[in-house]
């Protein structure tokens, strides 16, 4: 039984990080205008709204991943769009990936921001117009650092969330070496090949990795928390 | 804009929230303290909103010859040069004590600038508490005072205060009013003052727009609209007269101080002004009684020759009557009907004005 990691390995957990990252970046970017519209917004379709940005939370991520395929396909909308732009195909590349975790992780970043933003409320908004800040300008010196914590617990929440995917990868990217086999593909790999003392050794790695995010979590929030009363 | 008053407010507005309509028109002049006096719920803080530009209603405002508001336009609250301050004293949380003070100021172009932030400091008693970094760190008088002087930081042409000593305890409210006066009489900013409070109005305002189930009921110079018996301010267990007076000699002896005014004088436990200050005092309804004849034999020492003016019966043991002091002043007296009866009080009567208590102002 092999109990080492060999350079396949690594690169999967080097991608893991990087589907991560980027996905969490681009999350930051679409799910900030996104929780501020759903803290603020008074529209009738608000509840609509949420509850697509909160759908991730309760689909199978295969469901997910099924639609995004034929979303993203040769037949598909976005798919003859990618064609006609020459951009070529998302499903089995690193792009589709990312664009499958952004959807499936962004309830876990809206929601602590929407939070955030909610718990903020008008009245520093309002403080700060009567001290002259212009929209963007109370934006950025007032609600985001007032949100500070949401985006803290967004970063977080959505980083690990995406480095846990499984099922949207496996429909959407397959198995790809070093362009869409993640961590917990190449753990089910191993596991197929019954390789147990790899698939030990990287699902042990995840475990601990959990579990020191949601550790860094608790603490992190208790501390903001605090400095914020 | 050329045409318009310079120191004056035009304010139009319609505005409906929930159940709640707010339909006020009123002038007001731009210098003083002009008090938005009425009970909670009658739309003052809402109005004060409307003129902040914090609250959308369909209307018109005109400040100090500019317009804020019309058919046309409406400028957003950052762009009204006004200091607003609320009822809860909202420091940001996230900056320390001289990062707020500094927010308003910094967005202030610099020729628009009036203050400095060192004369503002010292002026409102902050200088032990710039250099806090936490502003929950403060007391609520102390945060209450940090962001009165935020708002003045930004040289505002206007200053809107909506209640911001309700928050405050008895102990800080009298410790920020003396700041308050101060700012009435020292700084040349016109201050629109949001109050359900009688006394605090008699003490800082020159002006009363009087407020009830969001209208405007009564509109005018505060001696006059607190006296005005057609008003339910006159009802008030608290209702009373205002008196500008002028220090006038002391008596060491027995501790006290003449107060002059255009229609007498007044004794007074010893102030510490000194001669010739202007002082404001309020002399209540319920601590001046009437008397046909002068009592030589009375405890009582201000006793003032007075003509009725207006007499209003408001229940069986509730009569309001207004008594003329001399050329300009009046006073209130609070009297049962029996003596009204008894002593046959009408219009125009000559009477005694006896004064039991005058209370000092400022």
């Amino acid at each position: 039984m092999e109990n080492t990691l060999d350079p396949a390995d690594l690169q999967a957990v080097w991608l893991t990080l990087k589907l991560a990252s980027v996905t969490t970046l681009f999350l930051l970017f679409i799910a900030t205008p996104l929780a501020w519209w759903l803290a603020h917004s008074r529209k009738w379709y608000k509840g609509a709204v949420a509850a697509l940005v909160a759908l991730p939370l309760v689909l199978p991520p295969s469901v997910l991943g099924f639609y995004l395929l034929l979303l993203m396909g040769p037949h598909g909308l976005v798919g003859s769009l990618t064609s006609a732009l020459h951009l070529g195909r998302l499903p089995f590349s690193f792009a589709g990936l990312v664009v499958g975790s952004v959807l499936f992780s962004l309830p876990f970043a809206v929601q602590p921001i929407q939070n955030a933003f909610e718990a903020t409320g008008k009245r520093p908004l309002e403080v700060a117009s009567t001290l002259r800040a212009g929209s963007w300008d109370r934006f950025f010196s007032v609600a985001l650092p007032l949100a500070r914590p949401g985006f803290i617990t967004a970063i977080i929440l959505a980083f690990a969330h995406t480095v846990g995917e499984f099922g949207v990868v496996l429909m959407l990217g397959g198995n790809i070496p070093g362009e869409t086999r993640v961590l917990s593909v190449d753990i089910y790999n191993h596991v197929e090949a019954m390789e147990y003392g790899t698939a030990q050794l990287l699902a042990g790695g995840m475990v601990l990795f959990s579990f020191v995010v949601l550790l860094t979590l608790y603490f992190t929030s208790g501390k903001l928390l605090k400095v914020s009363r | 804009m050329s045409g318009q008053p310079q120191n004056e407010i035009h304010a139009h507005f319609v505005l409906q929230l929930g159940e709640f309509a707010l339909d006020v028109s009123f002038s007001a002049p731009a210098v003083g303290v002009t008090a938005l006096f009425g009970p909670s719920g009658s739309g003052k803080t809402t109005l004060l909103r409307c003129i902040a530009g914090l609250e959308h209603a369909a209307g018109m405002l005109h400040v100090n010859g500019e317009v804020w508001q019309d058919d046309k336009q409406n400028l957003p609250t950052h762009k009204r040069q006004l200091g607003y301050v609320f009822q809860e004293a909202s420091l940001f949380p996230h900056l320390s004590v001289r990062a707020n003070l500094e927010y308003g100021l910094s967005r202030t172009p610099t020729v628009e600038r009036k203050v400095k932030l060192e004369q503002v400091v010292e002026w409102m008693g902050l200088c032990h508490l710039i250099d806090r970094g936490d502003p929950a760190s403060l007391s609520g008088g102390e945060r209450q005072r940090v962001a009165v002087s935020r708002a003045l930081l930004t040289s505002p042409r206007i200053l809107l205060m909506d209640e911001p000593l309700s928050a405050l305890d008895t102990a800080s409210k009298q410790e920020i009013l003396p700041y308050l006066e101060k700012l009435h009489r020292e700084l040349n900013i016109p201050v629109l003052y949001v109050s359900h409070s009688l006394d605090e109005v008699a003490r800082l305002a020159d002006h009363l727009v009087a407020m009830e189930n969001g209208r405007v009921i009564a509109n005018g110079p505060l001696r006059e609209i607190l006296t005005r018996l057609d008003l339910p301010l006159a009802n008030f267990d608290d209702a009373g007269a205002v008196i500008e007076a002028e220090v006038g000699q002391q008596d060491p002896a027995y501790n006290l101080t003449q107060l002059n005014f255009s229609g007498g004088s007044l004794w007074i436990g010893q102030v510490k002004q000194p001669l010739g200050d202007r002082v404001r005092v309020r002399v209540l309804a319920r601590d001046v009684s009437i008397a046909t004849q002068f009592s030589h034999g009375s405890s009582i020492t201000n006793i003032l020759p007075a003509c009725i003016a207006g007499i209003r019966c408001e229940s069986s043991d509730k009569v309001n009557v207004l008594l003329n002091v001399g050329e300009s002043q009046v006073l209130l007296s609070r009297i049962t009907h029996r003596s009204l009866d008894l002593l046959n009080l009408t219009v125009g009567l000559k009477v005694f004005a006896q004064v039991k208590s005058v209370a000092l102002m400022a």
